[in-house]
């Protein structure tokens, strides 16, 4: 039963403006992943393309109102192509002394500052660390400053409804995305749908949380605190239907989708990690597509199930981040020794050791692809954007069961958390994944489960329970063809070379790199992952100031498109951005001896599109 | 005569689950025995060869894949619990034996033992106990006595021994028994017994390695000590051992058990009988500790058979067909439509 809630009209005509960057700041209690995320879907339902950057804590409460507890969500909206959650802030609302200290130096000049001025009490700017009262001493006089005793005004709004204090201070958060509703013109109907969902079970709270949020809109209604409003008309996107899609999401549609263009069963052996652990709660749900997962005891069990359910015939994945690719490292080399397929999903934080749970990197290519012992080579794709993830698992499954070899993606923080807007495709569209299982014995002398496809390399797929087909796979090195341990000199270069053969024959599948913006010209950038963002947004402004800049972002890492050394020549100088010390750089000099320059971060945030800029304006002598 | 008569399939005798391979074990080594059981025992269960799956890890135990004409899996060590876990969860239908070594399970991968044992995968493990690390030369292993002295430990191991049977008791498995590489008609006994089982079922199998730790058990296996040193379980007979079997093992006040001898008042009637099914593993776990013991035997045979828990992979797959059953088969247009939704136009 939805309770009809109109927005009101507002008194203020709006401006109109282009884009907008806002971010919600707060403690980790206070709600700011939900609220960042409630506006970001009410702004991607009216139209404007998004991208979000989520900036939590890995503590899950870390101390109430201290700097380590500070929680983010930065949303990047507008009426034309966004390709960044913006480098810095229009609007922050900072919910208490803390998140003021760690975000303020985020935002513009003049832009819009939200303060909850409730929580600047002497005891809140101890555990800030704060001295002064920054709402006293006129510091923040560059900033258009609101500051709005949220938890009073909310506790008003609320008081005749008999919830104790605690609980109606909690509905602050709803309050301050009413404000920002104002602020920006939107409706609140999808929010006031997704409290009734979520409190179903609590109509008190639903009562609470919509009223809260009403208050805070006729709040700003009311007082004329706010001189203006904004209107961001909706972008032009492609047209179709339309979702928000975070990667961590699309990786797991993607899976599901190719399970079902596969007709094979979806096995998922996963361990708890962040910033994976979304996909095993996404997979999870999915059992009325058949899907199993399978939380193992431990990082090894999660890769070795896989394993042994792709030896059943499953289409098989795990899913973990750099340090569970450490623990996974022995059994993917199984799985190359047996050829089986296989995807491993690593979802790439801050290092090394436990180094930094929430926050993103790049950092884990060399172990992808060359983190195992002996020579042992796989297929490495990188997804580019949130929505990009789920093109990037269909693609893996379909090379693994292809060409009978585990696949590694490497997805990041910043692309698992982030959202955007997706075109969601038409199923029919989405190729189909063919599949054949070895069914009849292949040789007068029996089964010769190393018998190869002459096209791929790839071993057949002889599946437990198949008549005729007993054989035995293991990891000591094998004759090619029988499948027989074999420790000869001469068998044992034909292996490696093969298994090796196999992973460059995935060539075929990899289209030729086609640059971005100039074809050739003074600089192209080369980048791979999460980091495209921030480089097309880059590019895009140098080149509307005349630069003749290309850009090429590479999905393969393993094999490289076999045209990218041709390509590389076109161009005076190579720019290689990366979220580590120069792992694609180290690459790309190794493979085609080119003089690369470097830009590299590695402070657990994305790249913003100004850092891109700056370098190539440097790289070209612009000052 | 009607057609009705003919077996299912041929009849399948132990050459069917030879193979090709030549055995690289070293002469007279426990592991033949072992094989010859198996391979004795198989034909017996009424199961097309096709359906065998025998996966291993690494160790001298790992390499029985190779020898048996079945599908075979000879994987990393350690982690042959959970690749099989994996391989059953896809395929409950398979017939899936696991061989491993106690330095493969107890050590490397004693995690994932364990947590197989927990769950109750439907796998037939046999855990060949050699108490030495063979195939790396020899060096000492979990399950050796303290203070051995081998390559590793010159001047004697420290640390104390896993009970294999204890442990597997203590992680509650649903099936666990020890038997002896030289006593064949005891191991094959007890293999039939562990077939029979539908869950996890877990056999210790005590198995001499002549070149690194020649007579790891020969005081149970030599001719003269084994009557006197082991006692043999029968499910619903009385404990009883010894050369002349007058010993017996009996229920004291205060719930702990002692050894007595039969006659001046004792009766058979006074031992414990053996209840291999009884749901709860503490009696279990107190027959597994007592060759720990001063004055008590050694047991063999099937310490716990109790079959009554559905088993992981049954689980696993009857929560897909409930939810399929509930919700319908899954539509891929629905769910990638999932949510909110806009139109751009």
């Amino acid at each position: 039963m939805s309770t009809v809630f109109e927005t009101p009209l507002s008194r203020v005509k709006p401006e109109r403006i282009d884009r907008a960057v806002i971010r919600f700041a707060g403690d980790s209690g206070d709600g700011m992943q939900i609220t960042g995320s409630q506006f970001t879907n009410t702004v991607a339902l009216y139209g404007n393309d998004i991208a979000t950057f989520p900036d939590f804590p890995a503590e899950i409460r870390a101390p109430a109102g201290t700097l380590p507890g500070v929680s983010g969500y930065q949303l990047h909206f507008s009426s034309n192509d966004v390709y960044t959650p913006g480098d810095a802030v229009d609007a922050l609302i900072a919910m208490n002394p803390a998140a003021l200290k760690v975000n303020l130096g985020d935002l513009k000049a003049n832009g819009i500052l939200i303060v909850n001025s409730d929580s600047f009490t002497d005891n809140d700017l101890r555990k800030a660390q704060v001295t002064v009262n920054p709402l006293e001493n006129h510091s923040l006089d560059k900033y258009r400053l609101f500051s709005v005793g949220l938890e009073r005004l909310t506790r008003t709004a609320l008081e005749h409804l008999g919830l104790d204090a605690k609980s109606m201070d909690r509905c602050k958060n709803f309050f301050a995305l009413g404000m920002c509703y104002w602020l920006y013109n939107r409706s609140m109907t999808s929010t006031v749908r997704w409290i009734e969902e979520k409190f179903k079970n609590k109509p008190l709270l639903v009562e609470a949380n919509k009223l809260a949020m009403k208050a805070g809109y006729s709040y700003c209604e009311a007082t004329e605190a706010f001189q203006v409003s904004y209107e961001i008309p909706p972008a032009r996107l492609t047209p179709g239907m339309y979702r928000n899609l975070s990667g961590n999401q699309a990786l797991a549609l993607g899976f599901v989708a190719a399970s079902q263009k596969s007709g094979l069963r979806l096995f998922q052996g996963s361990y708890p990690i962040t910033p994976a652990s979304d996909i095993l709660h996404e997979l999870s749900q999915y059992k009325d597509f058949g899907v199993m997962t399978f939380q193992a005891e431990d990082e090894i069990a999660a890769v070795t199930s896989a394993i042994g359910a792709a030896y059943a015939g499953a289409l098989a994945i795990t899913t973990t981040s750099g340090p569970g690719m450490a623990l996974k490292t022995e059994a993917i080399g199984l799985a190359i020794a047996v050829e089986l397929p296989l995807v491993i999903c690593d979802i790439q934080r801050g290092g090394p050791s436990t180094g930094l749970p929430t926050k993103t990197e790049q950092a884990d290519l060399l172990q992808a692809l060359f983190g195992r012992n002996s020579e042992a080579p796989v297929p490495v794709i990188a997804p580019a954007t949130p929505s990009d993830c789920f093109w990037a698992a269909l693609e893996a499954c379909r090379v693994a069961v292809k060409y009978m070899v585990p696949v590694i993606i490497l997805s990041d923080g910043y692309l698992a958390n982030g959202a955007e807007p997706w075109k969601i495709p038409n199923v029919t569209e989405i190729p189909e994944i063919p599949v054949q299982f070895a069914k009849e014995v292949n040789s007068p002398n029996g089964y010769l489960p190393y018998k190869r496809n002459p096209d791929t390399l790839a071993r057949p797929w002889a599946v437990p329970g198949t008549p005729g087909l007993e054989h035995r796979v293991g990891g000591l090195e094998k004759q090619d063809v029988t499948g027989n341990i074999n420790y000869e000199p001469l068998n044992h270069e034909h292996m490696v070379r093969i298994r090796a053969a196999k992973v460059a024959a995935v060539v075929q599948d990899v289209p030729d790199i086609v640059p971005a913006g100039d074809d050739s010209g003074d600089l192209v950038v080369v980048a791979w992952g999460s980091t495209h963002g921030a480089i097309t947004a880059a590019l895009n402004a140098q080149r509307a100031e005349g630069r003749k800049v290309g850009h090429i972002h590479l999905r393969y890492l393993n094999p490289l498109p076999a045209n990218l050394g041709d390509v590389l020549k076109r161009y005076k100088q190579v720019l290689v951005p990366e979220l580590n010390m120069g792992q694609l750089i180290w690459l790309l000099r190794a493979k085609f001896l080119v003089d690369a320059v470097g830009l590299n971060k590695i402070q657990g945030r994305p790249f913003k599109q100004s850092e891109v800029e700056q370098k190539i304006e440097e790289m070209l002598g612009i000052s | 005569m009607s057609t009705a008569t003919l077996p299912p399939f041929p009849v399948l005798t132990k050459k069917d689950f030879q193979t090709d391979q030549e055995v690289r074990w070293c002469p007279g080594c426990g592991d033949y025995a072992i094989l010859s059981a198996v391979q004795s025992v198989f034909p017996e269960l009424g199961i097309k060869r096709e359906n065998f799956v025998v996966v291993s890890g690494i160790g001298c135990s790992s390499r029985f894949p190779y020898y048996m004409n079945t599908f075979g899996f000879h994987t990393i060590h350690g982690r042959a619990p959970a690749i099989a876990t994996g391989l059953k969860a896809i395929r409950p239908d398979l017939e899936v034996w696991v061989a491993t070594g106690d330095g493969d399970a107890l050590s490397i991968g004693g995690n994932h033992t364990i947590h197989m044992l927990r769950r109750n995968v439907g796998l037939k493990v046999l855990l060949f106990n050699n108490r030495i690390y063979g195939l790396t030369k020899g060096q000492y292993s979990p399950t050796s006595e303290v203070n051995k002295k081998t390559k590793s430990t010159p001047f004697g191991s420290l640390d104390r021994p896993f009970n294999p049977v204890s442990l597997a008791i203590g992680a509650e498995a649903t099936f666990v028994a020890r038997s002896v590489d030289v006593f064949q008609s005891h191991l094959k006994d007890t293999l039939r017994h562990a077939a029979a089982h539908k869950g996890s079922a877990f056999v210790e199998i005590l198995q001499n390695c002549n070149i690194f730790n020649d007579g790891a058990w020969f005081s149970l296996t030599e001719r003269d000590a084994r009557n006197e040193n082991i006692l043999q379980l029968e499910h619903g007979k009385p404990l009883i051992f010894g050369k002349n079997r007058d010993k017996g093992i009996r229920r004291k006040s205060d719930g702990d058990i002692e050894v007595v001898t039969l006659g001046n008042g004792i009766a058979e009637a006074d031992l414990i009988v053996h209840d291999a099914k009884h749901p709860r593993p503490s009696y279990a776990f107190l027959l597994s500790h007592m060759e720990h013991r001063p004055g008590f035997p050694t047991p063999i045979g099937v310490f716990r058979a109790w079959d009554d828990l559905p088993r992981y992979e049954d689980v696993l797959n009857d929560q897909i067909k409930a939810v399929v059953a509930k919700r319908g088969a899954g539509d891929l247009n629905k769910l990638l439509h999932a949510g909110d939704t806009w139109e751009v136009k």
